[in-house]
Order: structure tokens, then sequence, then C-alpha cells
């Protein structure tokens, strides 16, 4: 069932990714980790369709955010980044998803891992524990190209300031602040050994990015002793190095 | 037809192709698993088929290879969207893996190494719909998509082409798998968009 939604506010997180605000009538509300089915309509009728992790908590408004991170080719995503305007109407579809989902519920340590813009449902569920005033050990570990490609840096601050806080470790791919204690670099057996809870702890671990970071973060994870069971993942964008 | 979206063009595909309903083309081959990807050695790898009480059929790595094999050249249709045609895969039909073994089930689950699972009718199994493939574009097929082994059903939505299989249940009764338990269609065709639980 689609239902339409109302853009109500706009906000560019970095110079190719939007965050779009939507008041969605009906919504019958969400989990973290859930996506949406967002579908654009042409005035002669074709209609293009693409899925989009949620990026908000679930609220009793009906609102629902979406980040969508502009892909150089793509056909519906500079759309959505660069025309479209407050009081725009959007259809959607959704919530969709049962398994990349983290519920108030869960009391355990949780550990999340993003790449990129694998950011976006790992901040849904960082904001449900907020809402809900929960005090579920939470660390992040959040792999971007550049400090400059840093989705929602100030709220991230704000919740690692918290005396509930959410431990954030920053890596980076491409280029480092100055003093930055590791230099530019995909993540490693060091990082995941230094910035994520200890295995004996049991954390569920959640890991969303494109394939080959999910791969290798899954992968590094259970070689630290994290159960495969315990490793949830979302993967996103094409393989890279085939074809 | 939706709202139109102001200034939205869209930009139609010039290929002289049909896609199933809401399916965009893609050349890459996108990957999509609930966990980490397993790996599977060949010496310990198996495949076998039950009723739920016995083992009817076995096969270790070489005695499944010895099997006859097929190569196929199919289009894929997965539910997040994408659709890459004209892929070549070299397998085991099921026709083959099924002959001889005489059974009155209606559907199968099937189970794979790091415990996916995905439900499937028999009939969707026979007649050349299906195959147990482990060759991809003329190479071993990559464990993030599916190596050394994986089911290939390419008349549904990807998902039921399960990857790291290691066996099926025969079973009576239609049991929902793994993301058939979580919101996906219990049959999954893309041609009539049966993408979520409740689409008709």
């Amino acid at each position: 069932m689609w239902r339409v939604g109302t853009v109500v506010a706009l906000h560019n997180e970095t110079a190719t990714a939007r965050t779009i605000t939507l008041e969605v009538r009906d919504w019958p509300g969400h989990v973290a980790g859930q996506h949406v089915d967002v579908r654009v309509t042409a005035p002669d009728g074709y209609s293009a369709v693409r899925s989009y992790s949620l990026a908000s908590a679930p609220n009793p408004e009906g609102r629902v955010q979406i980040t969508v991170e502009r892909l150089p080719k793509g056909e519906v995503s500079p759309y959505l980044t660069q025309e479209v305007v407050v009081d725009d109407r959007l259809e959607v579809r959704g919530p969709i998803g049962g398994w990349f989902v983290w519920r108030t519920q869960q009391t355990e340590p949780i550990q999340l891992i993003a790449g990129g813009s694998g950011i976006v449902p790992l901040m849904a569920m960082i904001r449900s524990r907020a809402s809900a005033g929960g005090v579920a050990p939470f660390r992040l570990l959040y792999s971007a190209r550049e400090p400059g490609a840093i989705f929602y840096r100030n709220e991230l601050q704000a919740f690692s300031d918290h005396e509930h806080s959410v431990s954030l470790t920053y890596a980076y791919t491409r280029s480092a602040p100055k003093d930055w204690p590791r230099p530019p670099s995909r993540i490693d057996a060091a990082l995941i050994a230094n910035a994520t809870w200890p295995s004996n702890l049991v954390p569920t671990c959640y890991v969303c990015g494109p394939t080959s970071f999910v791969e290798s973060a899954a992968g590094l994870l259970s070689a630290c002793g994290n159960s495969p069971d315990k490793i949830r993942t979302e993967r996103f964008g094409p393989t890279g190095d085939r074809q | 037809m939706g709202i139109i979206s102001r200034g939205f063009s869209g930009r139609r595909s010039t290929a002289d192709v049909k896609l199933p309903p809401g399916q965009y083309l893609t050349t890459d081959f996108p990957v999509l698993s609930a966990g980490p990807t397993p790996q599977v050695p060949l010496d310990q790898w198996e495949f076998t088929i039950d009723d739920g009480t016995n083992v009817l059929r076995r096969w270790n790595w070489k005695s499944f290879r010895d099997l006859p094999t097929e190569t196929v050249l199919v289009d894929l249709h997965c539910v997040t969207r994408w659709s890459k045609l004209g892929t070549s895969w070299e397998g085991v039909s099921l026709d083959t893996m099924l002959a001889d073994l005489k059974t009155d089930a209606s559907y199968t689950l099937f189970r794979s190494y790091g415990d996916y699972t995905t439900n499937l009718p028999v009939k969707d199994l026979r007649n050349k719909q299906a195959w147990v493939v482990f060759r991809f574009e003329g190479k071993d097929l990559a464990p993030e998509h599916g190596g050394p082994a994986r089911l290939l059903v390419p008349h549904l939505y990807l998902w039921k082409s399960a990857k790291w299989v290691r066996g099926m249940t025969l079973m009576h009764h239609d049991n929902p798998g793994f993301w058939e338990n979580l919101g996906y269609h219990i049959y999954g065709d893309p041609w009539r968009e049966q993408r979520y639980s409740g689409d008709e």
C-alpha cells in the first residue's frame, strides 16, 4: 500500500547527501533499522522506485526521515537530493524488513559498524535508544572517506557526551584530520579489536555499508570471536570488483 | 498511477527488454546477505535431501560434481529492484538430483550453511527450472555470491536462490523460510510483483 508523504524539512548532511523529512498520514510506525520504498512518478506516468533505510526513530507524529546519498549516475537520488523542495509529495511504502532491526526491549551490548552512508539505519537505532530513554551499551565504529563525509556529526557528538553515552570511533579511509591517531586506511583487525566490544560480552553486531566493507567487517568480527549468528549485515551498492 | 513528482522526468531504458514491474536494469552484481559469508571447505561440503525424518539422498563434493551438469543463460530479478540479464551459470539440474525420487511432497525447505532457509514448491524445481550451481560466468562461484554452490531458481525473486546450500527437506505443507518469516512473500513471482507478505 502506497502512502503519500509530504516533505516538511530538508537538510544537507554533506556535499552529496541530504536528509528528507516526510510527514506520512496514517504511517503505521516502524522499528529502527527498517527501510521504505520511495516512488517518484513523471508526468507521463513513468515511475521509479528505490529503497532507503529509515534514519528516524519511531515517533507518534508519523514523521519519517531518509538520508539519500547522491549517486553520480543515479536516476532517483539526484532528484531526491537536488530537486525536491518542502511541500512536495512523495509516495512511500513500508516499513519493510524484520531482520536488520534493533528493538528498544533489547538490553545486550550493541556494536554498530557503519561504512559511508551505511550509518543511516544505525543512526535510527541510536535515535531509537535515546528517545526511549534506553541505557543498553552502544558502540559505534563509523568509517568514512574523510571528515567531510560524516553524516549527523553534531548529533553523534551530543550522544557521545551524554551520560548514558554511545561510545564513538571514527575511522577514515582517504584523508584524516591533522594529528588523527590512525592514518587513513580501511578497517583492519587492530581497529576492530580496539574499537568494538570484546566478544565475551556477546554483543549483537549490526554492520551496514558497501559490500566489500561489510564482507571485511563481518569477517573481522568473526575472527575476533563473535559468533556469526550475532552479526547482522545489510549491504548496498555494486560489488565493484566484478564485471 | 501514482501522484506526479514535480520535476521528475526519469530515465527510461532504451534497451528493448521487458523487465518485471518495478525493476530496473543493472550490469553490476550486488550482494545481499543477512550475515557474514560462510567459508565452506570443499572436503566438508555435502548436500542432502530428506523428508524430515530420513535422509533420502546424500552427495559429497566429489559425487555431486560427478553428476551431469548444464550451462544456463538466465535473467536475475532481486526483490531490492535490480534485474541483471543474460547471466551464465553452470550447475546440476534439480531434475537430475530429484530423478528416481518418489515423493508425494508438494513443498520443500532449502537449508544453507549459515542457517539461511527458503521454501519452494516442488513443482518449481522440476522441468528445467532450478539448478544447484557452482560456476558463474565461467569461474568458480565466489563465496559472497554463494560459493561453493548455491541454488538457482531464476523465475522467482533471487532470495529464493539460496546461497551456500547444504540440503533440502521435502514437506507436505508450505513452511516459510528466513525472509518469508520476516515480511517477504511466501512465493515471490517477480512478474506478479510478489515482493512482500501483503502482496496478492
